[in-house]
């Protein structure tokens, strides 16, 4: 119950922030096209956007075990990851 | 085959046209390149904006990717593994030409080929990669390079055939000399990626041969990291020798095998790869886009020339401020550019893009480590910064799983943007 409302929270700071491209679209380059997944890179299409949000935010904040994802998430806003969950959680 | 026919008829259908019968007028964007930065920009102008009329100029059939190459010199895998075609990119409505592009006046907005077309456009997507600078290093030409392979553009694949026969050739107990140039080039952490790879090819196979890196610089990309893994997996058999050091080599002799450093010490090896000094490549030069350095300055938000507006420079070529020369950059980067072409042709204001690059380097079997940099365009568009506090190195210590998981990552990434790109 928590977790989906603040998803929404974070997307709606979303929807308010200026667009930016390029994060869903960076993210495919290893997660295969459409977030499908690629060998041991997993998918990302399809999943729960609470859930792909809370990763984020756990990897950004180092509470999540992590190879390369911890670095990658800190470089995103929490309304451009918000976003993106929003984005592969709507693609099967 | 009969996969690609029935693939390009759905594509036709679900685009409501034949491909190439679109309307005249449409907005015609111009690609030239086919690698990491234009095989992007042409798919994805097509999959994100159906209603441009896109080009691409490629002057090879076949595409082969440097990266994954250092794991064909190690003989892990073959050519035929990192060589990719551009099928999906027709069926995806691109205009294919392979041929060369000899000409660009960024005034008339106009390109000339090879076989004599010309082709006229209202925005270009310019990622012609990288040149070599034959005149940067003494005794290095062409012919040089048939002696003392640089295998840095892959071109048609010869280089990296003629480099991997060479070390196949020397004898056990011999010199592999590599010759690694001052920044800014081609993919910063690629020479010691090779390093690592060729290692682990004589470890296994001719394990008292040595590797002589002769650098122009006093520290590289993943520096403790390549040298941590250097001493855990080829304990003795890697020699790196900084600028400080006398590393930085000024003439080459193909004939007597010898390398010469700024301070007239000669070394003899037995095989040789000579990563030269590079710039961009000559179309991007030539239409006068480059800097005195050599490289091609861009506005950071919208990726146009400094000088040329209407022409979008992406990959290797661009001088990139803090943003290293890397095929996931390049990628990165041709999406930016699409969706602000796309944005400026419908007179709207470009979006602001994030730039993201993730380099993977393989240094030994089950044996990856990685680089991770997220940039931004800085206020005024004159430059990018890398977000603060994101990004950086795997980390270091003896860390098996790590290590292990990276690799695994590495070759995932590998088969999904070749994906991304052509597919």
């Amino acid at each position: 119950m928590i977790r989906a409302a603040l998803s929404l929270i974070l997307l709606s700071t979303a929807a308010a922030a200026q667009p930016v491209s390029g994060v869903a679209e960076s993210c495919v380059a290893c997660h295969g096209p459409r977030g499908a997944g690629s060998g041991s890179v997993p998918p990302l299409a399809g999943r729960d956007a609470s859930e792909l949000a809370a990763a984020m935010a756990a990897f950004r904040a180092n509470e999540r075990p992590a190879t390369i994802m911890n670095r990658i998430a800190r470089g995103y806003t929490e309304a451009e990851t918000a976003a993106v969950a929003a984005y592969f959680a709507g693609l099967r | 085959m009969t996969f690609s026919v029935s693939r390009r008829a759905l594509l036709g259908a679900a685009l409501g046209a034949p491909p190439l019968a679109r309307a005249q007028g449409a907005a015609r964007l111009l690609v030239i390149g086919g690698g990491f930065g234009g095989a992007t920009a042409a798919s994805y102008a097509r999959r994100e904006h159906p209603w441009l009329d896109v080009t691409l100029v490629e002057q090879r059939t076949r595409y082969i990717t440097c990266p994954y190459a250092n794991r064909v010199l190690a003989g892990d895998l073959s050519l035929a593994d990192i060589t990719h075609e551009y099928d999906g990119l027709r069926a995806r409505g691109v205009r294919v030409i392979h041929d060369r592009a000899i000409h660009h006046d960024p005034v008339a907005r106009r390109v000339r080929l090879g076989g004599g077309e010309v082709l006229s456009y209202d925005r270009l997507i310019l990622s012609p990669g990288i040149a070599l600078r034959y005149d940067a290093l003494d005794g290095y030409d062409e012919a040089a390079a048939e002696r003392m392979p640089h295998a840095w553009i892959a071109a048609d694949g010869a280089q990296l055939s003629l480099l991997r026969r060479q070390l196949e050739a020397m004898p056990d107990g011999g010199v592999v000399g590599v010759v690694i140039p001052a920044n800014p080039y081609r993919c910063p952490p690629g020479p010691y990626e090779r390093i690592s790879l060729i290692a682990g090819y004589l470890s296994r196979h001719k394990p008292r041969s040595k590797i002589l890196a002769l650098d122009a610089k006093d520290a590289f990309s993943k520096q403790s990291l390549f040298q941590d893994a250097w001493r855990a997996l080829y304990p003795g058999m890697i020699e790196w020798v900084s600028a400080a050091n006398d590393g930085r080599v000024v003439r080459v002799d193909p004939g007597a095998m010898e390398l010469e450093t700024e301070f007239g010490t000669r070394h003899r090896v037995d095989v040789a790869n000579v990563i030269p000094p590079q710039s961009a490549a000559a179309i991007a030069t030539d239409a006068g886009l480059a800097d005195g350095t050599g490289w091609v300055p861009v506005n950071s938000q919208t990726l146009e020339s400094r000088t040329a507006p209407g022409v979008h420079v992406v990959g290797d070529a661009m001088f990139p401020g803090p943003m290293p020369k890397s095929g996931f950059l390049a990628n990165s980067e041709a999406k930016a550019a699409v969706a602000a072409a796309a944005a400026l042709l419908r007179g709207e204001a470009p979006p602001a893009s994030v730039f993201v690059n993730t380099c993977y380097s393989h240094v030994g079997p089950d044996y990856a480590i990685s680089v991770a940099n997220i940039f931004r365009a800085a206020a005024g568009s004159q430059s990018f910064v890398e977000v603060p506090g994101s990004g950086g190195t795997s980390p270091r210590g003896d860390l098996p799983e790590q290590r292990r998981l990276e690799a695994l990552y590495a070759d995932g990434w590998y088969a999904s943007i070749t994906r991304d790109m052509f597919g």
